[in-house]
């Protein structure tokens, strides 16, 4: 079994009296897709945010790549990248401009030619040269992706990536992702709110609520814990019970 | 026409001045930055009628200056602001992009406004007025300089304080280097406020700029002095303010309110 490339314990993140995230521990190995589950409020964005520099921790270790992330920073998040619904990009510059800001930003090389190969990849070539604000919801999605597919990440976290997209373009980015997992090695972990999408995506799943890990493993394994057969039906039972002690 | 549909637009704007500092200060603090500026001016002109030196060449240099100063805040300030209004922030942040290279890009930024926008307003001036700001001689640019400067520590606290207490601040933007106008003797001399203010205004190094701009012009010497204190501000309060900044920055992180700011 791969070393754990992404390796959290005991993460707490408190808010003055209200604990957002509260001792959570897992690992997740080289190849490997995480699903993170949950209510609304549960925790994950702020856990992906906690791993991604941007929030704290209150307690807690977060190492990547073997390394503790409060002391190589720079280093980790030079090998890390992400895709939210709910962040942007600048409105005013056309998609192949934002891309090669990215680009720079990482300092990658042979930009152009990157750039050529995931705007093909994505389906991107009708609004490459098009201005970002004049873009649909489904069209900057793909632009959020190709943001975080463009600097090659070692590991990937995406934030509901399919949430606009058309049932085409979404199973097509499904595929994508898989591919480059299997290709590239690629670490990823992944949070939705389409539950077919969970399992079909995810080695192993965690259950997040009130900021807990309340369950944990294959979409199978929780299912048959739970005795349930869908896991719609795992997570309305769990998103309406407390967290366990 | 019904008043309580005007009377429900009334109370959506009254909720907002019973929290919002930046607000109130619209109301009270601009009034009097305006009384104060165009009061000192007055006093000036009653003073000094005179022996005034160069209309001209006093009140369009200090103009043009004056520029040089707003635009290098508006520089780092302004770019910030795009950040947050495109949602772009979390991008940057969870980049390997640290805060020091932030804060390098936007003041390289704030140079290369400056220097455009100083391009109109030169041009404009020579054009409309037969006005060259070139005749007060190259020793104005070492006081430029230090104008842009004080842009930038004007400029860093003020992004600071948008990133700390998001949108509620961000009319500092545009507002808070005119918080400094009238401490900065922009267009009359220092010797024209109250003592207690003279103390106050001598603490900020765009007066110094400013103090040197009418020696050039006045007596066309050198004033080193006014240059070496102008110099020695600026070094202090950029040292501390990027300083600041980053503790500012730290804390929002800790507070989560790097991934908000701008809602």
């Amino acid at each position: 079994m791969a070393d754990p490339i992404v390796q959290v314990r005991n993460l707490t993140k408190r808010f003055g009296d209200f604990t957002a995230v509260d001792g959570v521990s897992f690992d997740i190995r080289q190849g490997e897709i995480l699903g993170l589950l949950g209510p609304n409020g549960a925790g994950k964005t702020t856990t992906i945010q906690m791993l991604l520099g941007l929030i704290t921790p209150t307690a807690g270790e977060i190492r990547m790549f073997g390394l503790p992330f409060e002391r190589h920073r720079e280093e980790i998040l030079g090998r890390v990248n992400f895709s939210s619904t709910y962040v942007s990009m600048p409105q005013a510059l056309t998609v192949e401009e934002n891309l090669r800001v990215v680009a720079k930003l990482y300092g990658m090389d042979r930009i152009t030619s990157r750039i050529d190969d995931i705007v093909k990849r994505l389906e991107m070539e009708e609004f490459r040269t098009k201005i970002t604000r004049k873009l649909s919801s489904g069209q900057m999605t793909r632009l959020s992706l190709a943001k975080a597919f463009l600097t090659a990440p070692k590991v990937l976290f995406l934030d509901e990536p399919t949430a606009s997209l058309d049932p085409d373009i979404a199973d097509k980015t499904r595929a994508l992702i898989k591919e480059i997992r299997r290709s590239t090695g690629l670490t990823v972990l992944y949070t939705s709110h389409n539950m077919r999408e969970m399992e079909e995506m995810s080695d192993r799943i965690i259950f997040l609520q009130r900021g807990r890990i309340v369950a944990e493993g294959t979409s199978e394994a929780i299912k048959a814990v739970y005795g349930e057969v869908d896991l719609e039906d795992v997570f309305l039972k769990l998103a309406r019970t407390a967290p366990r002690a | 026409m019904k008043l309580h549909r005007i009377a429900a637009l009334l109370s959506r704007h009254l909720y907002l001045y019973k929290r919002s500092f930046p607000r109130v200060l619209e109301i009270v603090y601009w009034p009097f930055v305006d009384l104060l500026i165009w009061g000192f001016i007055t006093l000036y002109l009653a003073q000094f009628k005179a022996a005034l030196p160069n209309f001209v060449l006093f009140f369009l240099g200090a103009l043009i200056l004056w520029d040089v100063l707003f635009r290098a805040q508006q520089g780092i300030t302004i770019s910030f602001l795009e950040e947050i209004w495109s949602r772009n922030l979390m991008n940057l942040f969870a980049s390997p992009l640290t805060t020091g290279e932030f804060l390098a890009a936007t003041m390289i930024l704030s140079v290369s406004k400056v220097l455009a926008v100083s391009c109109v307003t030169v041009l404009a001036a020579l054009a409309f007025y037969s006005f060259n700001i070139f005749v007060l001689g190259v020793s104005l640019i070492p006081f430029i300089l230090n104008l842009v400067i004080a842009g930038w520590c004007i400029g860093v606290l003020t992004t600071g304080l948008i990133m700390r207490y998001g949108q509620e601040v961000e009319v500092l933007a545009w507002g808070m280097v005119f918080l400094f106008q009238p401490i900065s003797c922009v267009f009359y001399p220092l010797s024209v406020l109250p003592d207690w203010l003279q103390a106050i205004a001598r603490l900020n190094p765009a007066t110094h700029v400013f103090e040197g701009m009418r020696a050039v012009i006045t007596a066309g010497a050198f004033p080193a002095h006014e240059l070496a204190w102008a110099i020695g501000l600026n070094a202090l309060y950029l040292t501390v303010l990027v300083a600041w900044f980053h503790m500012m920055f730290a804390a929002c992180k800790d507070k989560g309110l790097l991934v908000r700011v701008g809602e």
